[in-house]
């Protein structure tokens, strides 16, 4: 408890380092994530991070020191070329975006390798903790590189800022962008160098190979919860220094444990959470609402064998076997036994000694049913033309799904009809109810 | 002798990889194959820690696990989450990379493992590990006969394989209605892909298999459109490359896997570049004839 107190309060000034490097850090690359996901780029920031590698190499070989700002120069300048170097490959050839970057990736990645030896063979006692740059390591920050960070980041909110409107349009629909004279290469151009501008920001916190997570992760996670493009910008920031804060408290706590691996996992852990339980969005919602429309769908068919049993006869409040139901329709038993409980449970069956029977409302919700059903079918014979016997399939679907609205649409624009096209009768609800049939 | 047992080493594993990177690359899913090769860390990791050693079956076990975790995830979150295939890889394999990072952190003292070596390889050691039989005579080394048998492996599944795998490649709808199930092709490709990448990190590193999945299959299809011809150029590249890349490491004293990777750009770069010139020069001259 001491330890967090100590960490939130920021009394060590390494501690305010790191966890402003962090937060910055984080942010930022969450920010333009936004975009690069929505482009459908997230594999982009794969190449990116490990791309800058040579970039980094090539700086400290030619200035022989560690200079953050100089290493984050040629970091930059290397990882823009890769960008540009796969677009040029994918628009000049029939060479796929995925193989364009995933060669582009492991080239550039080889180059940097080779440059590494080079430097380990130098001799340079800088050397040492130049693979930081790989794996990341945010304790090692310090104000000089703060400094850095925030003019970054800073640079990157207001051209994000600036460009919102130009980007979102871009990311969701480019020829409209495109027909309104946005200049949607330069765009494309702009967002790759912010890109590469995060990641060139993260890498001596957490490494180039994880960079990429911190770039996409956030942003899919926060996919999960808005549709609103502003609204996902600023879930995918919150998600992003949350899992910055994460890291940096338990390299804080655990100074053994790297910070960017943490991080990575503390994000992913919440775009996981996301995957699986966002509302409307999530696995578990969306399954949980797929089998409450089956266990609707089996409802309103089985209420429909005890209207259509009742046509026959004519005996609407008669009580029905089972074996009577599964005469009248394709069924799985257990599910109809299961149908047939929820509906007593519900009220609109009566549970009558091993036969059921409707109730008044199970009677006017079964007679809806039919009703829609035959509505269905008139509309789709007289407007679409379609044959009588080919309507059947499609009303059984829709059936389940009119509205009151449209029911009312429906029933004013085939003028109230009384037959539907197999001349049975369409069920009327609103003048007597339960004995209208009789 | 060094020298041509990490040619042999390099040239196996640039084959074994290049075979089944092509189907990658046809299938649109190179970077597939990148997500396992980074996500079987944690898998090695694991299975270090569980067996106690560095014996090859636990490492290949635990790591080919984890390779088919990954694949199954993305395919999970696609499917099931209506995530963006993209955004699943770039999720998982980056999430799997981080705990086995973290694993080797927490237990530093008992693994002796190098997070480095898993992106690098130490192609270089190959000829180290030598197999000795119980008469005492020298095979080899232990890794050439491992990626052999793994090539072999790969040579069977294509063959016997080849024509599931091109109509589900190339036609996915055709191959359903034909009764192919596409499902179980992607994961046995899957499977094929884990194993190659398994079983050759360890020797070239993580970005090594990158480069010969992706880059020998991708020159080969910018040379042809044939699949057969295809297969075949890959394999000459491989060996080319292998070759090439040793001596170019051996003449700058750099990194082994480095060179390969980089020579392997080096012949995407002048293929693309020479394609590039004649689609231009054939231009001009119908622009000089029309």
């Amino acid at each position: 408890m001491q330890q967090l107190i100590d960490f939130l309060t920021l009394a060590d000034p390494n501690v305010r380092y790191v966890v402003w490097g962090n937060v910055l850090l984080s942010a930022s690359a969450a920010m333009v994530g936004a975009f690069i996901v929505l482009q459908k780029k997230a594999l982009i920031g794969d190449a990116v991070s490990h791309a800058v590698l040579p970039g980094i190499c090539a700086a400290f070989l030619f200035s022989g020191t560690k200079n953050t700002a100089l290493m984050l120069m040629g970091a930059f300048i290397s990882g823009w070329l890769a960008l540009i170097a796969i677009d040029y490959i994918t628009s000049r050839s029939k060479i796929k975006k995925d193989a364009a970057i995933g060669l582009v990736l492991s080239v550039f990645f080889g180059a940097g390798m080779v440059m590494m030896t080079f430097i380990q063979q130098s001799g340079n006692a800088a050397q040492s903790g130049l693979d930081h740059f790989i794996f990341g390591r945010a304790a090692t920050l310090i104000g000089s590189d703060l400094m850095i960070f925030s003019i970054l980041a800073i640079v990157l909110l207001l051209a994000v800022g600036l460009f919102f409107k130009a980007f979102a349009l871009v990311a969701f629909d480019r020829a409209f962008a495109e027909a309104l004279g946005y200049p949607v290469r330069k765009l494309d151009l702009l967002l790759t160098s912010l890109t590469v501008l995060a990641v060139v920001t993260g890498i001596t916190s957490v490494g180039v190979v994880l960079m990429a997570a911190m770039l996409v992760t956030p942003a899919a996670a926060a996919r999960y919860w808005t549709d609103n493009l502003k609204h996902m910008v600023a879930i995918s920031v919150a998600f992003g220094v949350f899992a910055g804060l994460t890291g940096a408290f338990i390299s804080y706590t655990a100074p053994s444990m790297p910070t960017g691996p943490w991080m990575v996992v503390v994000s992913s852990a919440v775009a996981f959470l996301s995957f699986f339980f966002a509302p409307k969005k999530g696995i578990v919602p969306r399954w949980y609402n797929q089998r409450k429309n089956q266990r609707i769908i089996a409802e309103e068919n089985t209420l429909k064998m005890f209207y259509h049993l009742g046509e026959q006869d004519n005996r609407f409040d008669d009580g029905r076997t089972l074996a009577d139901l599964v005469k009248t329709r394709e069924v799985n038993e257990n599910v109809l036994k299961a149908a047939l409980r929820r509906l007593v449970a519900n009220g609109l069956l009566y549970d009558r000694e091993k036969q059921w029977a409707l109730t008044k409302t199970g009677y006017l919700r079964a007679a809806r049913v039919v009703r829609l059903h035959r509505l269905w079918e008139l509309y789709l014979t007289q407007y679409m033309d379609i044959a009588s016997d080919h309507v059947h399939d499609d009303a059984e679907t829709i059936e389940h799904i009119i509205t009151p609205e449209l029911e009312r649409e429906l029933e004013h624009q085939l003028g109230y009809p009384d037959r539907d096209p197999h001349d049975t009768k369409i069920p009327k609800l609103q003048t007597n109810g339960h004995k209208e049939n009789r | 002798m060094i020298a041509f047992w990490i040619i042999l080493t390099g040239a196996l594993v640039a084959i074994t990889c290049g075979l089944l990177g092509c189907f990658l690359v046809l299938r649109k899913m190179s970077m597939v194959g990148d997500a396992i090769s980074h996500a079987v860390l944690p898998g090695i990791v694991i299975a270090f820690l569980l067996s106690g050693s560095r014996d090859t079956l636990p490492m290949l076990l635990g790591a080919g696990a984890t390779g088919l975790l990954v694949t199954f995830l993305i395919e999970y979150f696609h499917r099931r989450a209506n995530l963006q295939t993209d955004a699943a890889i770039g999720v998982t394999f980056t999430f799997l990379f981080a705990v086995g990072i973290i694993l080797i952190s927490a237990f530093t003292g008992q693994v002796d493992l190098d997070q480095d070596c898993v992106l690098y390889g130490e192609i270089a050691y190959v000829p180290i590990d030598l197999w000795v039989t119980s008469e005492g005579t020298v095979l080899g080394p232990r890794s050439v006969y491992i990626l052999a048998s793994v090539l072999l492996i790969v040579v069977l599944f294509i063959r016997f394989g080849y024509k599931e795998l091109k109509l589900t490649s190339f036609d996915p709808a055709f191959a359903s209605a034909l009764g192919i199930s596409t499902a179980l092709w992607h994961y046995l490709l899957m499977a094929a892909v884990s194993l190659a990448t398994v079983s050759s990190f360890e020797s070239v590193g993580a970005i090594l298999v990158i480069a010969f999945l992706i880059g020998p299959p991708a020159i080969a299809y910018l040379i042809s459109d044939d699949l057969k011809r295809m297969l075949a150029i890959t394999v000459g590249l491989g060996i080319v490359i292998s070759f090439v890349g040793y001596w170019m490491a051996y003449w700058l004293n750099a990194s082994i896997a480095g060179s390969m990777a980089v020579v392997t750009g080096i012949c995407f770069a002048s293929v693309f570049t020479y394609q590039q010139i004649r689609k231009k020069r054939l231009a001009r001259a119908s622009e000089a004839t029309g």
